[in-house]
């Protein structure tokens, strides 16, 4: 049965071969299909091995496929050969049977996907190239699988390409990876060099023999791989990116399988390790342990919620690499595998999430949805319970192994696990909570939003404002319109009164006797026609005059009406006026107080919860039309072939534990069964029952401590949610953007200089060279100017100093 | 008709003319073209490639019948041509030279058909197929001067293809090529007069050019011997070429036309290796020895200068053309090495670097032809209207990181293995070119084929048509099949490396190679079957759990006696 090993890793290579040729044509979802069986064929093949690998007496347990030479020149020489023992048996088993479920995942996730097929072609080169990884039996193997996995972690992060941060993440990831692979080179030159071979078998029997600074020296380049490949200080930065790529992906490969690759390296190498300088797996327990801490701190503050999950992952394998640091191999494995089903549990139902709530990653966002994803909710939560250790569930005994061994060997590495432990319940019951429970919230704006919002706001008391102050300006106008009109009416009411002055005056002037005289001239000229007539002119001259003075007063009193008028106008003006600038001076008041709220909300960025606050309710209208969209856009649960898994993977969150229970020897199953691996360089476990038990105990209180902490900030709001998520750990202490300005200030300009150096100096001497010829042959070309007479110039000089120089060697 | 004509060949006995014919039939072709009509450029074609591809046939002829075992020349011929200078016409091949001349052989006929001249078809192809045989002579000569006629006479095709063929600033690129490499080798050729005169002199015997007389009779003072090794090295430094001498070639490759870059990056650069490997470290092994420190530290220094100048390119060709500089710079460093791992490295990576930059010339060439621009700025988002364009792109690509799996790795490991063992702090340092390689392919492949299409021309951007797909398919099934099983080219190269190691130390007495020297226990887990390790830890993790040191040691003993049977067993039973 055990011959049957050659097939594990073939079964995904012919899928990815397959996919290659008809992927596009089977499509979706026959190809996801066709991989999901290929992978699933593979564990049934590792299945079938590793029954017959426990068939074997424990001490036998070891085997060996050669298929052909790959590469072989002189004393070096490495097959493409394969190494069965229970280390990499327990790694087969648990990526093939993890990679079939995720496999089955991704059909529905995946599903509609234009580049579905090509998803799952990946995905098979991936199984393969991580099966190759686990299983090859040199360095050189693993090496192929190491750079394999590497490759397909950058094709499925940078997945969705047409996205420029997604293929940045991607290129971050593998150029990153890159100098850890610079260790994993070096440290197999220096093993060839010292053991003379890169096989395993045969480092593993050289290896006692070692000296111990070439032994530290291979095993803290190793480790400087297993620092790109499982992201630990300082080379994480890619793994938070690489939840860029579609989720099935992050659980699979940047979760479950392929981040673990630095452990097995350690483990597998592990003799080499125990010939080392002690301070060499020390400072491997040391930056494990920093690792962890650090990640959880950063966890804390995040509001997506695959980074929270990532950088939990960075986190939980810096606890492997402190288990690894302090010798306890077993331990790291155990956890490794615990790990692998929780972790990949979490992300699936996070990735579950994503697709209910239609691409939404923002924890602020959601809330409340066990009501509406139960499945998802109920596994996510076993998920949750397994990695903030709360027994019986698996995390808590793996988790608990590695802190007995870290209070065996170096207590302060234990105070640094438990606080990391504690930080890990808080944030995972944060994760719960804000996801899970307290009210819905997918309708809830943005920061972003909420910002647009005041911007309206703002805009539109802006638009008041200019509204009242052109009132205003109007109002003045009419009333100096007014003010001229009053004045108009003056000078005519003068001029009336001065005409009827006038008039009353020439009327007063005729005397009644006059009036009577006229009379009595036109009844004494009765009889002479022309007398009569210039008496009848007279009289109505006379009375023409009394009505001129009665028409001027007529006047006065028109003139005084309009006057009147007119004044009033002034006066109504002068009213309007002042209301007009009572109303600017409002919105201008109005506008300072809207600017001062948008200044006093908008650096804020949170989320909607605040909408509650007084004064920022009445920015409701303004929010963008999106947010009532989604409002209206309800999560759904995932479909079956999702769900599946889901309950799978959660089962084994609960169940993995049982692979290794403490106290009774026999129990401890997975550490007999790995022991033949481990070459007896393991540390025991010397802690006697009790010791365990109390220290089971201060872990779970640290547990429960940490979950109830987050309950009360995140489900009764007590105390004050942004003293806890600093905005310098949203940022992750700034070492990504301390990097990045690295790399993109001198390291960019050294690599610009060095162009500049090559293009000016290097070329520039070419050139120069090529110019100096070219001048001087010029000068010389005049020398040949053709004319017979410098010719003979130059003989006869030439003649003149032979002679000489003969003549003096003849004088001495 | 391949395997037809294979037979056909096997059957014949004229396998003793073949390395003639290999480097007659494609200069015959040349001539025939000269006496066809310009005005049919299609059958000029058609005549162009069937010699391209007769003369590619024959060399994979070569290739089966080699003798892999077999690290002495072979096929050899030799003919006396100036008889007092004792000058002739000597042709051999051996594992050094085979895989140059394959490649050589097969990757004219598809750089004619991938890419078409854009005018003057009739003098391109001519020029090209001169290029051809004047390669296979260098590679095939026996002969000092007939070396270094072909030497020379690989400069004038090149000249022409680029100062007539080539892009914007084809004359300074063409003349800067011609006379840069011109000056090597005036120096090389006072070095070989030099050679030539003071070994008839000291001998007493007649004088001769040829090349292994010449190795083994020589008997120059070490003075002399290391200045004409000077002479020989500064032509093939210029032609590899190494830092600082490389600035001619960025801008040959860059302005040369699509097909004149795949034979330079896939023939013409190993011009300068392969010299120094068949004449430096051949016929100058104490000076070679004596140089090695500084070609070893040239060798660092260009592949990380080349990796970083590659990084801030801003046109794709050029990009390619110093990632050139940093590969050569690995093929130099594992030369010097002067081991078996270092040496067949170096062999490996002339034959991997011809596939994966060869393949990346053509790439760019078919991304110039649809854009008619390089320079990476003005491509983006080039995957979503391409995307077996950028598949194949990522294959080549990865191939020249040094991916495992495809061909590049194996010479870059094996380099860098043998460098270590000879010279360990060098190859700690080269294997940061490896980081390098990464961040400017990738960064370019980013923002080439990445992102979302900027513009029109780049949305609309097409595919490739069957013919590329095709052609870029050969260089893909190579670069796969070399770096999953690199043991035939492997076994064809180290018997001539072991040889050539050999001579060197038979001519310096102090020197043996620095190989690891193999204990018991590569024996023990190696070669025989399957079982014996599992035994050999057996007996250790039975002698204790936490055993010492001693301890042991002395499982370790007693498991090897106890293997020294099973494995006589185990090779009984191969041999069966």
């Amino acid at each position: 049965m055990l011959d049957l090993v050659w097939l594990i890793p073939a079964c995904p290579l012919v899928g990815f071969l397959l996919l290659v040729a008809v992927g596009r044509r089977l499509g979706d979802p026959l190809a996801g299909y066709l991989a999901t069986a290929m992978v699933a064929a593979s564990f049934g093949v590792a299945v079938t091995v590793f029954a017959g690998l426990v068939a074997l007496p424990s001490e036998q347990r070891f085997f060996l496929q050669q298929l052909f030479t790959w590469i072989s020149v002189g004393n070096f020489g490495v097959d493409v050969g394969f190494l069965v023992d229970p280390l990499s048996m327990t790694m087969v088993l648990f990526i093939t049977g993890i990679a079939t479920l995720i496999h089955l995942y991704a059909i529905a996730y995946m599903k509609g996907d234009e580049k579905f097929s090509k998803f799952f072609l990946y995905l098979n080169l991936f199984v393969f190239s991580m099966l190759m990884l686990v299983l090859g039996d040199n360095l050189l193997l693993t090496f192929l699988g190491w750079e394999g996995v590497g490759a397909c972690s950058y094709f499925l992060i940078s997945f969705w390409f047409t996205e420029e941060t997604n293929a940045s993440a991607g290129k971050k990831a593998f150029v990153t990876n890159r100098v850890g692979d610079w260790g994993f080179m070096v440290a197999t030159f220096l093993t060839f060099f010292t053991v003379g071979s890169i096989r395993y078998a045969d480092i593993v029997v050289k290896a006692p023999t070692l000296a111990a600074v070439t032994a530290t020296a291979i095993a803290l380049l190793l480790f400087v791989a297993a620092c790109g490949k499982s992201a630990q200080l300082p080379l994480y930065v890619w793994l938070p990116d690489a939840m860029a790529g579609p989720t099935p992906v992050s659980a699979l490969i940047h979760a479950a399988t392929m981040v673990t690759a630095g452990v097995y390296l350690m483990v597998r190498m592990s003799p080499v390790l125990e010939a080392s300088y002690t301070w060499a797996p020390q400072t491997i327990a040391w930056v494990g342990g920093l690792t962890a801490l650090f990640a959880a701190t950063i966890a804390i503050a995040q509001n997506d919620i695959k980074k929270v999950l990532a950088y939990s992952t960075v986190s939980q394998l810096g606890y492997l690499f402190m288990a690894i640091g302090l010798g306890g191999y077993a331990p790291a494995i155990f956890h490794t595998v615990t790990h692998a089903f929780f972790k990949a549990l979490l992300f699936l139902a996070a990735g579950s999430v994503i697709h209910g709530m239609h691409h939404e990653q923002d924890m602020r966002r959601f809330g409340k949805l066990y009501k509406l994803l139960p499945v998802t909710a109920v596994t996510f939560i076993i998920g949750w319970l397994a990695i903030a250790g709360v027994p019986p569930f698996a995390g808590f005994w793996s988790k608990d192994e590695i802190l007995a061994y870290a209070w065996q060997e170096n207590k302060a590495l234990w105070a640094i696990g438990l606080v990391t432990a504690l930080l890990t319940a808080f944030y995972m019951s944060r994760q719960v909570f804000l996801t899970f429970f307290g009210r819905y919230r997918f309708g809830d704006p943005s920061a972003q939003e909420l910002n647009a919002a005041w911007d309206a706001k703002l805009a539109a008391s802006g638009v008041t404002a200019d509204e009242a102050g052109s009132s205003v300006a109007a109002a003045t106008e009419a009333l100096v319109l007014a003010r001229s009109k009053v004045s108009e009416a003056e000078s005519v009411h003068a001029a009336a009164v001065s005409a009827a002055g006038e008039a009353q005056a020439k009327a007063d002037a005729v005397s009644p006797a006059d009036v009577e005289a006229a009379t009595a001239a036109v009844l004494a000229a009765g009889a002479d026609p022309a007398a009569k007539k210039a008496a009848e002119r007279v009289l109505k001259d006379l009375e023409k005059l009394a009505k001129d003075a009665e028409k001027a007063t007529t006047a006065i009193a028109k003139a005084d009406d309009a006057l009147a008028a007119a004044r009033q106008g002034v006066l109504d003006a002068e009213s309007t006026l002042s209301a007009a600038d009572a109303a600017a001076v409002a919105s201008r008041e109005g506008m300072a107080e809207v600017t001062c709220l948008a200044a006093a909300n908008r650096p804020r960025s949170s989320f909607g919860a605040l909408l509650s606050a007084p004064d920022e309710r009445d920015v409701v209208e303004f929010l963008p039309h999106e947010v009532e969209h989604r409002r209206h856009h309800h999560p759904h649960e995932s479909p079956l072939m999702m769900l599946l898994p889901l309950v799978l993977l959660a089962i084994g969150a609960l169940g993995a534990g049982a692979l290794n229970l403490p106290f009774v020897h026999r129990l401890h199953l997975l550490e007999n069964w790995l022991e033949p691996s481990l070459f007896g360089s393991e540390t025991h476990l010397e802690v006697p029952g009790a010791g365990l038990v109390a220290l089971a105990a201060v872990a779970v209180a640290t547990a429960l401590v940490g979950i109830l902490a987050a309950a009360a900030v995140y489900l009764k709001a007590k105390g004050d949610r942004e003293r806890i998520e600093q905005p310098i750990l949203a940022k992750g202490w700034g070492v990504d953007e301390a990097y990045a300005s690295f790399m993109g200030g001198p390291g960019r300009k050294a690599f610009e200089l060095t162009a500049r150096f090559d293009q000016v100096c290097i070329d520039g001497a070419v050139n120069g060279v090529a110019t100096l010829v070219r001048q001087s042959s010029a000068q010389l070309r005049k020398t040949q100017s053709g004319y017979i007479r410098s010719y003979a110039l130059g003989i006869s000089v030439g003649a003149v100093l032979l002679l000489g120089l003969l003549l003096s060697k003849a004088a001495l | 008709m391949l395997a037809a004509l294979l037979a056909s060949a096997a059957a014949s006995p004229s396998f003793d003319y073949l390395l003639t014919a290999l480097v007659l039939v494609p200069a015959a072709g040349a001539l025939v073209l000269c006496l066809m009509s310009a005005q049919r450029p299609e059958l000029v074609r058609q005549v162009a490639f069937l010699v391209a591809a007769l003369t590619g046939l024959l060399s994979i002829a070569l290739l089966v019948k080699f003798q892999q075992a077999d690290g002495d020349f072979q096929f050899v011929q030799s003919w006396t041509w100036i008889k007092d200078y004792g000058i002739g016409w000597k042709l051999g091949v051996d594992g050094i030279s085979l895989f140059l001349v394959v490649l050589t052989g097969v990757l004219f006929p598809i750089a004619i058909l991938a890419v078409l001249p854009e005018h003057d078809s009739k003098p391109y192809y001519g020029w090209l197929l001169l290029l051809q045989a004047a390669s296979m002579g260098v590679f095939l000569a026996l002969d000092l001067f007939m070396f270094f006629v072909f030497f020379e006479l690989v400069l004038v095709p090149m000249y022409f293809l680029i100062g007539k063929w080539g892009h914007g600033n084809r004359t300074y690129a063409a003349l800067k090529f011609f006379l840069y490499t011109m000056f090597g080798s005036a120096i090389m050729l006072v070095g070989m007069v030099v050679l030539v005169v003071l070994t008839q002199r000291a001998t007493g015997g007649a004088i001769t050019f040829d090349l292994r007389t010449l190795a083994n009779e020589q008997a120059l003072s070490t003075q002399t011997a290391r200045a004409v090794f000077c002479a020989f090295a500064l032509a093939f430094a210029i032609k590899v070429p190494i830092f600082p001498l490389h600035t001619w070639l960025p801008d040959a490759h860059t302005e040369a036309p699509t097909a004149g870059s795949v034979i330079l990056a896939g023939v013409m650069l190993k011009l300068g290796t392969y010299g120094f490997l068949r004449f430096g470290l051949y016929l100058f092994p104490e000076a070679a020895r004596w140089a090695a420190p500084m070609f070893l530290i040239l060798g660092v220094v260009g592949i990380l200068y080349g990796s970083v100048v590659a990084t801030m390119q801003k046109d794709l060709k050029r990009l390619v053309a110093y990632s050139s500089v940093a590969h050569l710079g690995f093929i130099v460093l594992g030369s010097f090495a002067l081991n078996r791992q270092g040496i067949t490295g170096a062999i490996v990576q002339m034959v991997n670097h011809g596939l994966s930059t060869g393949a990346l010339f053509l790439l760019v060439g078919m991304i110039y032809e649809r854009r008619h621009t390089r320079m990476i700025a003005e491509l983006n988002g080039l995957q979503k209207a391409a995307p077996l364009m950028a598949a194949a792109f990522t294959v080549v690509m990865l191939s020249s990181i040094g991916v495992p799996g495809l061909n590049g790795f194996v010479g870059e490991f094996l380099i860098l293995n043998g460098t270590f063992t000879a010279h360990r702090w060098y190859a700690v340092v080269a294997a940061l070119g490896v980081i390098l390689a990464a961040l400017y392919l990738l960064w370019a492949y980013q923002r080439t084929f990445h992102g979302t299409a900027q513009s029109v021309e780049n949305e609309r951007f097409k595919d490739l048509n069957f013919r590329e797909g095709g052609i870029l398919a050969v260089f893909i099934v190579g670069i796969v099949f070399l770096g999953v099983y690199p043991k035939p080219m492997i076994d064809r190269i180290e018997p001539s490396v072991g040889r050539l190691i050999a001579h060197i130390e038979q001519k310096s007495d102090t020197f043996t190679a620095p190989e690891v020297q193999s204990g018991t226990e590569v024996e023990l887990s190696g070669k025989a079957g399957s079982k014996e390790p599992g035994k050999v830890l057996a007996v250790v993790i039975l002698s204790g759990k936490k055993a010492g040191a001693e301890e042991l040691t002395a499982a370790l003993e007693a498991a090897e006696t106890q293997a020294d049977g099973h494995g006589a067993e185990g090779h009984t039973e191969e041999e069966k």
